[in-house]
């Protein structure tokens, strides 16, 4: 328990050292865009009846903040350590491949939520936001950065170059974070893209956390809640596979 | 006693490189251990296995009695390997550092003055608040081999920890080692630093391509050597007809002959008398273990 703790912690210290770049810088990206995109649509768009836009802007830029957050996390860390090649401290340890997973999976969950919560606070300056289904809300948050924290660590695992985690990232994570409607509903798209879109399990994760502010949603908070359940559960079992079998770190 | 060490039938391939061939080799509670070998012989193959880095091919290895493979945790937290590479968490100071090393092998508080023990004896403690950044290269050697310690593993292994590194600091790193063997460490180095190997390490085994070509006491080796090596200034510079046999190299004006006993030396000068050749300059050197290195490793017929 103490050796997982230790890394934990150790994960914990690793992005609060740095907080200046990993939680400030994001926050004034999130506001960027929500500055730049309500002064834009407020007036044109109103996806739920009686919410502004910037209102329904919020939730979807509080999660991808989470996402993506959660997702830099552990990715970073990972191949850091193996790109600096301090990684083997780790792996000399008698620490399982059990606790290294959840220690990563922890950190990369903590560092979403506080950027989270620091881009819906200032969010909170500019606008009033209901939380009608805080439990949604925190149960959405919740599982989403694990979810991006499990693909953290594999994406970490898996490339070997700083190039190749910017790959994942630039086609991977942010395609889907940007297409699964946190700047829209995904109702104004065409039919055939509705349809694409119901794919993409960030949809899931955006819809219903904004379902727990609104109270309404594109789809059933429950659908959303077991898609992307279902999903963390698929990708962590994937993910200890990976760590159990030494891929890339043990020969 | 159950071995430090005990490695039995090891295989390791990458691919169709074979790395290790057939390691058979038992290392003792309290040994000061060297492994010998040329670049790509093997050595660092051997330690990655040992400490559960990557998995034999084939075979067996064992800590303390602990299989590295299917008792890793046991194992593991019986060794301490100090890497050959300067690798380190540029996130942290020294001290920190060394807490969460401790901290992974489920150490909590309690083992923190153990910690600055072996801050204060590696001469780290005016470091200790440094970024491992920050640090200079001898330093950051120190905290490698620091952070090996933090868990007090009765086996240490390290691999060329004098690599790179200045006289002065060897010496101290040296003394230390030593010191951490009298206190009972089992100590397992590989250096290309013969003279290393030859005045700590009581016994020595020597890898080439994946095999080791000789296990025995440092004594004994030396004992192996080819005798004696004469080196010999003269005036004219030549060499006998006679004497030929006995080159072993010439370089910087000076022949180097290798002599089996003390008594060839009468025999060589009176050949060089009877040749009309002067002496200028004439040393006479004890083989060391560089001189069996060479001999066993080295590829001369």
């Amino acid at each position: 328990m103490i050796g997982m703790y230790t890394l934990f912690k150790k994960e914990i210290l690793r992005f609060w050292k740095v907080s200046f770049q990993t939680v400030l810088a994001p926050v004034i990206t999130a506001l960027l865009y929500l500055l730049i995109f309500s002064h834009v649509l407020e007036k044109h768009v109103q996806v739920y009846p009686g919410v502004s836009y910037t209102a329904f802007l919020i939730p979807g830029l509080v999660m991808m903040s989470v996402l993506q957050n959660a997702f830099a996390n552990s990715s970073s860390s990972l191949i850091q350590s193996k790109v600096m090649g301090n990684i083997v401290f780790l792996l000399l340890t008698p620490l399982s491949y059990g606790e290294f997973f959840i220690a990563f999976l922890a950190a990369a969950i903590i560092r979403g939520i506080v950027v989270g919560a620091c881009v819906c606070l200032v969010g909170l300056l500019i606008v009033d936001l209901p939380m009608v289904h805080p439990f949604a809300v925190l149960a959405f948050a919740l599982l989403g950065s694990a979810l991006l924290g499990a693909l953290g660590i594999i994406a970490g695992i898996w490339a070997d170059k700083f190039d190749q985690m910017a790959a994942f990232q630039n086609f991977i994570i942010m395609p889907l974070s940007f297409l699964s409607g946190v700047f829209y509903s995904i109702h104004s798209l065409p039919p055939f893209w509705q349809q694409v879109s119901h794919l993409n399990p960030f949809f899931y994760m955006i819809d219903g956390f904004r379902y727990g502010f609104f109270g309404q949603a594109d789809i059933s908070p429950a659908i959303s809640l077991t898609v992307v359940g279902i999903s963390f559960l698929a990708l962590s079992w994937f993910t200890l596979q990976m760590l159990k079998s030494g891929y890339k770190l043990r020969g | 006693m159950t071995p430090a060490i005990k490695i039995d039938q090891v295989h390791k391939s990458f691919g169709a490189l074979q790395a290790l061939q057939g390691i058979d080799l038992t290392i003792d509670q309290g040994e000061f251990f060297a492994l010998l070998g040329p670049n790509g012989a093997g050595k660092s193959t051997l330690i990655s296995l040992l400490a559960g880095l990557i998995r034999p091919s084939s075979g067996t290895l064992s800590v303390m009695g602990h299989d590295v493979v299917t008792d890793s945790r046991n194992a593991r937290r019986l060794l301490g390997v100090v890497p050959q590479e300067l690798v380190f968490d540029p996130f942290f100071n020294v001290r920190e550092m060394l807490r969460f090393q401790a901290g992974y092998f489920g150490l909590g508080r309690g083992n923190d003055s153990w910690v600055d023990e072996v801050i204060e004896g590696l001469g780290l403690a005016d470091k200790a608040h440094t970024n491992m950044r920050a640090l200079s290269g001898g330093m950051k050697r120190r905290a490698l081999i620091a952070q090996a310690l933090v868990h007090k593993p009765p086996v240490v292994v390290l691999d060329e920890p004098t690599a790179g590194v200045d006289v002065e600091l060897r010496q101290m790193l040296w003394e230390f080692i030593k010191k951490l063997n009298r206190a009972g460490h089992t100590i397992i180095l590989t250096t290309h630093y013969l003279e290393e190997a030859e005045t700590l390490c009581s016994r020595v085994a020597m890898l080439k391509q994946g095999k080791i070509v000789a296990l025995d006491s440092t004594e004994n080796l030396l004992k192996r050597s080819p005798g004696k090596h004469l080196r010999l200034k003269l005036e004219p510079s030549r060499l006998p007809e006679s004497l030929q046999q006995l080159l072993r190299g010439e370089e910087g004006g000076f022949y180097t002959l290798v002599l089996n006993h003390a008594e060839q030396l009468g025999d060589v000068l009176t050949e060089l008398r009877n040749a009309d050749i002067c002496v200028l300059d004439i040393q006479l050197i004890e083989a060391d273990l560089e001189d069996v290195f060479v001999e066993i490793v080295g590829n001369r017929k």
